[in-house]
């Protein structure tokens, strides 16, 4: 497909441009809250506390009276850093794994590999991002690792798998008469030719990781205080969810429709990228 | 199948081995060492010390993994030291909410998606399609703790037919027992639900496009009893394997869900044992739901090789 039919047949994937746009809003709200929110958000007023959505402030008031759009918009950029660096973690030691592996496929290196990817598999991972926290205290940082860790396998694993038929294909063999190693054909060759669906895959480990974080900061073991993030906000509702609903809509909205958005960015983008799964699914 | 069967069992050792080994390395590492990090920075020199000793922090590290795994394997998982009593005990207390929470979910996972998966693929691009569809893409997208939180606004404080949380116990009947964990179970069950209605539609357009099928309609037989005599069987395989991994969803899921109710499960113990920074509980009830996965996954694999032959070959 050239590169302007593919915009094309963009354009046409209703859930890739409704994902997109999604995701985009929350992405800018994100960006736009480093330069101006609608209110401070380090801003305690406890006279206008717990107010409903109105003209004043559209999404009402916390128990602080501090804004909820001001903090939804700057809780939008810890959940995109977290998800960001946590997916980043995943491909950085994930894909050259599973490109090691799948060039020295059968060997000590590939069994040692996949079995440690079985393993951290195996472990329920929020439960280990709660032992991770626990021990190094909570942060974003930690939150970060312990999202990121178990986003690699399934990058080592996405990547052999899609490595492995390539490496029997003719242009590699010629790569490798030419006096190629493994490592600058993996690079050159088997990389770009995984790329694609690295992308799709990056993209629902983006939405996975925001809502581990979500999770994670909701039992107190994410960002901390004073700090926004959608999950400490939920926390912060629960017990006042018969006076304040309010409090516990938006953030919930805001991690549904964002996760929602890049489920829908994925799927579209595979069906965009894989002709395979386009013509078999319609 | 005996062949797969030890080989699987090997490897299933090692990961249990290796899993004990992490967890008991996360707690040796905890900054400056365990009875200090549970006593806080206000404790005084002699009662980290009688800690220490009480630990047996004295010792070195190889003995204590040592002491420590046999003593789980023994059913001893030491003393909490904030409940004043032996974790196993707390353990079983704890598991009387926690089991029957993870079965009730995925009874009702199971219960919900077969026929929703079933339905949408039987009638693919309908309308019914469609909306099953956008719903467990709904379903998949949303934080199960922020929909626990609006069923309690919506049936706990608003129509007040369910407590907003907490337990009776189950000598209060085994009804208002159940009716108490009924919230959290569809908590629980929704996410995984949407993805097993997606996975059980999927697999079975996959079959139903196969060749036997058809044979099977050309040889006179109704879509509905194809369906029910060729398709289904074979849809399961896959569906099976995602059931054995939601299971540690579930186990997971809990420990957050729970906390939403106030349920005093194996969740909360956790939850609170890190909060009361009560190592010698996190340790051990990790490892025994680390247990829980592993024997899981090992279970489902061997029930897959049974059910698939060509699989106990690959490996």
């Amino acid at each position: 497909m050239t590169e302007e039919g593919l915009f094309r047949a963009a354009l046409r994937s209703r859930n890739l441009v409704v994902g997109n746009l999604l995701a985009a809003a929350f992405a800018i709200g994100a960006l736009l809250s480093f330069f101006w929110t609608p209110y401070d958000v380090t801003e305690l007023a406890i006279a206008t506390r717990l107010q409903a959505p109105s003209g004043v402030h559209w999404f009402g008031t916390d128990h602080f009276g501090r804004d909820i759009l001001s903090m939804i918009m700057v809780g939008a950029q810890t959940s995109i850093a977290v998800a960001i660096v946590a997916v980043g973690i995943g491909m950085g030691i994930g894909v050259p794994l599973g490109l090691a592996a799948a060039a020295r496929r059968g060997s000590l290196l590939d069994e040692t590999i996949m079995r440690g990817n079985d393993l951290v598999f195996a472990f329920p991972s929020l439960l280990i991002a709660i032992m991770i926290t626990t021990v190094f205290g909570p942060s974003a940082l930690n939150a970060i690792i312990a999202i990121g860790i178990f986003n690699i396998p399934v990058f080592a694993r996405l990547t052999r798998g899609a490595a492995l038929p390539l490496w029997t294909r003719d242009y590699i063999l010629s790569a490798r008469v030419s006096g190629k190693g493994p490592v600058r054909i993996s690079v050159e060759h088997i990389l770009p030719n995984v790329t694609n669906l690295l992308i799709v895959q990056g993209t629902i480990q983006f939405s996975l990781g925001i809502l581990a974080e979500a999770a994670l900061s909701y039992v107190g073991l994410g960002v901390q205080p004073p700090t926004p993030s959608w999950g400490r906000m939920l926390a912060d509702s629960q017990t006042l969810i018969a006076i304040a609903p309010h409090m516990a809509m938006f953030p919930g909205f805001a991690i549904l429709l964002t996760v929602l958005g890049l489920n829908l960015a994925g799927d579209g983008l595979r069906d965009l990228l894989d002709p395979r799964i386009r013509n078999a699914q319609p | 199948m005996l062949r797969y069967t030890v080989k699987r069992l090997g490897s299933l050792l090692a990961s249990l081995v290796v899993a004990s080994l992490v967890i008991f390395a996360c707690i040796e590492v905890v900054p400056g060492d365990p009875a200090s990090f549970m006593l806080g920075i206000n404790a005084q020199p002699d009662t980290v010390a009688a800690l220490r000793e009480e630990l047996g922090l004295n010792r070195a590290p190889h003995e204590r993994y040592i002491a420590w795994v046999s003593g789980l394997v023994t059913g001893d998982f030491g003393t909490s030291y904030t409940y004043r009593s032996p974790v196993s005990e707390i353990v079983v207390e704890r598991l009387a909410i926690s089991l029957p929470l993870a079965i009730y979910a995925l009874s009702l996972t199971i219960l919900v998606a077969f026929p929703v998966g079933i339905l949408a693929a039987t009638r693919r691009g309908s309308l019914t399609d469609i909306s099953v569809m956008a719903t467990t893409q709904l379903g998949v997208a949303i934080p199960n703790f922020w929909f626990a939180l609006l069923m309690v606004l919506v049936f706990a404080v608003n129509l007040r037919w369910f407590s907003a949380g907490g337990f009776p116990g189950w000598d209060e009947g085994f009804l208002a027992a159940v009716k108490a964990l009924t919230l959290p179970a569809i908590a629980l069950a929704l996410p995984q639900a949407s993805i097993l209605a997606r996975v059980m539609r999927s697999s079975l357009l996959d079959t139903l496009s196969e060749d036997y099928i058809r044979t099977a309609r050309a040889k006179g037989l109704t879509a509905r009893q194809a369906l029910r005599r060729h398709a289904l069987r074979n849809a399961l395989i896959p569906v099976l394997t995602i059931i054995g991994l939601q299971f540690s969803f579930l186990l997971a899921g809990a420990i957050i869900i729970e906390n939403v109710f106030f349920l005093p499960g194996l969740g909360r113990l956790v939850f609170q044992a890190i909060s009361q920074r009560d190592l010698i509980v996190v340790e051990s009830v990790v490892m025994l739901l680390v247990f829980a996965v592993i024997i899981v996954n090992f279970l489902v694999d061997l029930a897959y090789a049974w059910v698939d032959p060509r699989l106990r070959s690959r490996t």
